[in-house]
């Protein structure tokens, strides 16, 4: 035993000896590999056109649309998040729910504040919500995410608006009630498809229930929607 | 032989228990480790120890719920709960087994804030959503009616609601601590766990308010018994330990005070949103008295 111990000691020993330091020489290149992004970001988008500009926005935006309406599992709307979208699916519902006409009759309808204030600060605390019960999302993707699945209601307010030209009997609001909860689904199925891996497993029904009430109460808006005559 | 090959051997520590317990100095990167630590340890444990692995976690890894209220770590600690321990306590806060003491059994020292901030705003919602309903339904038939969604439903049940699962603890938890100084009762009770049975005995009124769409007094009156009932007796349950060891009249007046503000909560309700035919919005109540005038000008 005593042979072994004094073996291990020079073994030992000599770890001691080297300085990080000094000895090993640390030197080489660092870098960060750019994406097309930010190759472009320094000089050549200030001096493009402002069309190619906007095109180029909107054409993420539509991506992200087409990625929205079949929500397969990817990362692309979680890695390239932007606000742009949410903003105007947003802006789009809330003036078509305030019915376009400033009369008496407004004072129970919602207002656009009201409908803004509801899109956002509800997106707002969702995403609280899910970072509080220990979600691994950033919060600005989560409100892309979230901002964007609203897609599927606005296209069924118009067609709401485009079945309640027609006429608002009983057939009216039967088919109204059929397009309303199809996409409601659609969105909270399409956001649980996005938010599903950054929660913990044991918690995914207590972060998915506040998305499905969200939706419920977006779509309950809609649904209850009345022009004024 | 022996000593040299253990620091060179790979040792092979438990799921999580062993790295939890021996490296509560290994650097860490960010804030949020020690929690994530806890649940891996949940991840990976049955379900069955669920609720005893909560109290040894605490115990084992020495962490004590102690983080400054501004920081964001104290209020993930109060949304440390998985979604079978809610399902479990929204079940708990409306069947009173008897003997049972909700916060005993359920809460544990861990309150949430989850429970109670989401059924109060699906409460609100489902308030809005029933009142709207049943106004639509009772004033189908008249030909001059144009159904007009009242979105101030909303506010007003919000402001109500949120009003009373915060402020009535509070006066609880205070009026409760303030005697516990004079008589040392066996139990005590933390705000946060005042919050929070207040808010799952709020679970109740849910479907009760759905069954308000139905334009019927005498279900309407019957659900609201009910669900009184059910929910009273859990929080009636809950405070008598509390309140067991003052003298007789003063805890005779905190009971009966949790069951008034309750019942009163169920009917000022159910007046606010509900009124069967337009005579009715003419009662004049104590709770939200201006909501009544408004709705009898709105049903005009």
């Amino acid at each position: 035993m005593a042979e072994v111990e004094e073996s291990s000691k020079p073994m030992f020993a000599g770890l001691s000896d080297i300085s990080i330091s000094e000895d090993i020489p640390v030197e080489g290149d660092i870098s960060v590999p750019v994406s097309s992004h930010n190759a472009d970001n320094d000089f050549s988008t200030l001096d493009e056109p402002v069309k190619d500009t906007i095109l180029r926005d909107l054409r993420a935006v539509g991506q992200k649309f087409v990625h929205v309406m079949y929500p397969k599992k990817s990362s692309a709307l979680l890695r390239d998040w932007d606000l742009w979208g949410p903003l105007i699916l947003c802006v789009t519902l809330a003036l078509m729910l305030q019915g376009g006409s400033v009369d008496s009759e407004e004072e129970g309808r919602p207002q656009f504040a009201e409908v803004f204030v509801i899109i956002w600060f509800g997106s707002v605390i969702i995403t609280l919500n899910s970072k509080l019960l220990g979600g691994t999302i950033s919060f600005f993707q989560s409100l892309c995410v979230l901002g964007y699945c609203i897609l599927p209601l606005t296209v069924a307010m118009i067609v709401c608006r485009i079945v309640l030209v027609g006429g608002s009997g009983l057939v009216s609001f039967v088919v109204r009630l059929i397009v309303v909860t199809a996409s409601f689904s659609w969105s909270t199925f399409a956001s649980t498809a996005f938010l599903a891996d950054s929660q913990p497993p044991n918690r995914k029904a207590l972060v998915v229930y506040p998305v499905f009430l969200f939706y419920f109460v977006i779509g309950w808006m809609i649904l209850t929607f009345s022009p004024s005559q | 032989m022996a000593n040299t090959d253990f620091h060179l051997q790979f040792q092979d520590f438990e799921d999580g228990q062993g790295f939890t317990e021996n490296n509560q100095d290994a650097t860490t990167v960010s804030i949020d480790d020690p929690i994530k630590s806890r649940k891996q340890r949940k991840a990976t444990g049955n379900a069955f120890e669920e609720e005893d692995s909560d109290d040894k976690t605490e115990l084992l890894s020495g962490q004590k719920k102690s983080a400054p209220f501004w920081t964001f770590e104290y209020y993930q600690m109060l949304f440390d709960v998985d979604s079978h321990q809610v399902k479990n306590r929204i079940v708990g806060s409306f069947l009173p087994w008897s003997g049972k003491n909700f916060a005993e059994v359920y809460l544990r020292s861990n309150p949430d804030l989850y429970g109670p901030f989401w059924i109060c705003a699906t409460l609100v919602f489902a308030i809005a959503i029933s009142g709207n309903i049943s106004s639509f339904l009772v004033n189908y038939g008249q030909p001059k009616y144009k159904y007009v969604p009242d979105f101030r439903k909303v506010t007003m049940a919000a402001t109500a609601i949120y009003s009373y699962a915060w402020l009535v603890p509070l006066a609880l938890w205070g009026f409760l601590t303030w005697r516990n100084r004079k008589i040392t009762s066996l139990v005590s009770y933390s705000f946060m766990q005042i919050v929070c049975v207040y808010g799952y005995s709020l679970f109740i009124y849910i479907p009760a308010v759905i069954l308000w769409i139905i334009p019927s007094e005498g279900l309407r009156w019957c659900s609201i018994v009910v669900a009184l009932c059910l929910s009273g007796s859990v929080l009636v349950m809950t405070f008598w330990p509390a309140t067991r060891a003052d003298k007789p009249r003063i805890s005779i007046a905190i009971i009966s005070a949790i069951v008034i503000l309750h019942v009163l909560l169920a009917i000022g309700c159910k007046t606010c949103f509900f009124s069967t035919y337009e005579m009715d919005s003419s009662k004049v109540h104590n709770e939200p008295s201006t909501a009544t005038n408004t709705s009898s000008t709105k049903a005009n």
